[in-house]
């Protein structure tokens, strides 16, 4: 293991030279093959980088290889790059006691993408808030309210040109 | 601009019907909910036929102000997210930087950190049990937990100097050596530990009020608790195995042997039992931890993120320098993105910590498990009668704190 956590694969080449046998990246490799653009495994960790059109289909993929928990989703406003915002999909599998890293960007201009609902029921909260606190919108979400913020607040605290504190 | 969506109070409406059925405010200032609740209950007679829960009251954007934060300077904030468990909120946030850091942490920071942690859980399920035992009606309960709960505010104060808001877990290790007597303190309140735990269970498991009360009601099926993303003891009690302590260790729990308590009820009663037994584990965690602590350094040796000591401060240079640059710009910590998960009292908390290579975090998530635990409510709740929401709030152990963040 600390071997294995020792090393740093950058790029998805190198993942699927390194890693060929993970179950995750197989899964996503046979499923959407053009769609999974990069890979990289740095501190133990091993994340996945999809197309944003094609994350229900990763997800579904990894659920059937064993990744059936969703443990989390939140995203990263990369402002001022482009594409602006990071999703991150945390998933953990109990059989195999490790948890994999969903990555997908997103345009600002856009700012949508579909609900990880129809896979898990549990991302509903995670989704909920990511489009309270980004603005980001979910297609297909059962009930896409706020949630931590009222209900007519302007604006999306977490988004980096948001002010900490003062008047916006 | 973004549709906000529709008005709380007709989202709970179900089809048809309309007539028959009233809607119901339950909190935020109810007692039974353990903070700043607000259920929006649709109720046909006493039956529960839909439950919104209308959470945000306690959201102090936390994760916001920690983006505008050093490194260090985020351990305090995490203390304030679930109050009840500060050391475990402290350890995950240090071990994702440490993380980021490729910092080893000396084996003694590792055992007193694990020590401390679970003192830690004991607390947080200590409440639990007296609150809610108290919502359900055996008042009495509450006055024994919260007695042994004052035991170990008063460790917690001798370690760190404060009851609850501890902040004494660093980034590269502990804040400082505990004080000397920490360890006779702690074996004399776990030695005594297991009989209150009797004592508690004497006052409960064999009373039929609180059995009728909790047998059988807030059912969660295994899938359900998978499919939405409950963990920790709600999930242990739905029969799903799985602990990250046993499972995925961190901090060193890999040299302890413990059992992981589980149950196949999936109800209240199944919850109870569950915490209960975890509890007995935990003693035995810290009894293993107070035998076995190593001697040694209890900070790692990285003097350009960790604080150096008082007494290198005054006769060393280099020291005094590292202590400027560190309270001044903070340090450096390398790009990436990491994920740390540990296992707190409530269940599985997670902190994704994105840094840009610079001395303040670009992003930290914190995943908490009552956030995911309060979407199962209804599902738990649906059909049944009014009263027992009390008891299935009761008995999922949510804190509004780690919820709103």
């Amino acid at each position: 293991m600390s071997e294995r956590l020792s090393n740093t694969l950058l790029g998805k080449a190198a993942v699927m030279e390194g890693l060929a046998d993970h179950p995750a990246v197989k899964a996503l490799e046979a499923a959407i093959p053009d769609d999974f653009t990069d890979a990289k495994f740095d501190r133990g960790e091993l994340t996945l980088t999809v197309k944003p059109e094609a994350i229900v289909a990763a997800a579904q993929a990894v659920k059937a290889a064993g990744y059936t928990a969703f443990q989390d989703m939140t995203a990263v406003d990369w402002f001022p790059s482009s594409p602006r915002f990071q999703l991150s999909y945390h998933i953990l599998s109990h059989a195999l006691k490790e948890i994999i890293r969903l990555r997908t960007m997103v345009e600002e201009s856009e700012a949508s993408i579909e609900s990880m609902t129809s896979v898990w029921d549990g991302a509903n909260y995670y989704e909920r808030e990511v489009f309270d606190l980004f603005g980001i919108r979910f297609e297909n979400h059962p009930n896409l309210r706020r949630i931590l913020m009222p209900d007519d607040w302007n604006g999306h605290p977490l988004r980096k040109d948001y002010p900490v504190e003062g008047y916006r | 601009m973004i549709d906000t969506g529709t008005p709380i109070l007709t989202a709970p409406t179900a089809e048809g019907a309309k007539d028959q059925h009233m809607v119901l405010n339950m909190g935020p200032q109810h007692p039974s909910t353990h903070g700043v609740l607000r259920l929006v209950l649709e109720i046909d007679g006493e039956i529960v036929v839909r439950l919104y829960p209308e959470i945000g009251y306690l959201h102090t954007g936390i994760e916001k102000t920690c983006e505008a934060k050093f490194y260090q300077q985020v351990v305090p904030l995490t203390d304030r997210v679930d109050y009840l468990g500060p050391m475990a909120n402290n350890l995950c946030y240090c071990l994702a930087v440490e993380k980021l850091l490729g910092l080893e942490i000396p084996a003694r920071a590792q055992w007193i950190r694990v020590l401390l942690t679970e003192l830690t859980r004991i607390n947080s399920h200590l409440i639990w049990l007296g609150t809610h035992a108290m919502d359900i009606g055996a008042l009495t309960v509450f006055l024994y937990t919260f007695r042994e709960r004052e035991d170990i505010l008063r460790i917690f104060e001798a370690v760190a100097g404060q009851r609850m808001m501890t902040s004494y877990f660093r980034i590269g290790g502990l804040a400082m050596e505990p004080p000397l007597d920490m360890f006779d303190r702690i074996r004399k309140f776990i030695k005594g530990f297991p009989e209150k735990i009797d004592e508690y269970s004497n006052l409960l498991t064999g009373n039929p009020i609180f059995y009728n009360r909790l047998k059988g009601v807030g059912y969660l099926s295994p899938d359900d608790a998978l499919a939405l993303a409950v963990t920790g003891p709600v999930m242990r009690a739905s029969g799903l195995d799985f602990d990250t302590r046993r499972d995925m260790p961190y901090s060193g729990y890999e040299k302890f042997q413990f059992k992981v308590p589980t149950s196949t009820d999936g109800d209240c009663w199944a919850r109870y039992m569950v915490r209960l037994e975890e509890m007995r584990e935990s003693v035995k965690i810290i009894n293993q931890a107070l035998d076995g602590v190593p001697e040694g350094p209890i900070k790692a040796d990285a003097p350009k993120v960790v604080l150096p000591d008082r007494e290198k401060m005054k006769t060393q240079m280099e020291a005094l320098i590292h202590h400027f640059k560190i309270v001044t710009e903070g340090f450096n910590v390398p790009a990436g993105e990491v994920y740390q998960q540990i296992e707190s009292g409530h269940g599985q908390m997670g902190y994704y910590v994105v840094s840009d290579g610079t001395a303040k975090p670009w992003r930290v998530h914190m995943r908490y498990p009552g956030f995911a635990t309060l979407q199962a409510l209804e599902t738990m709740c649906k059909g049944r009668m009014l009263a027992d929401v009390v008891a299935v709030v009761g008995s999922i152990d949510i804190v509004l704190g780690e919820i709103d963040r």
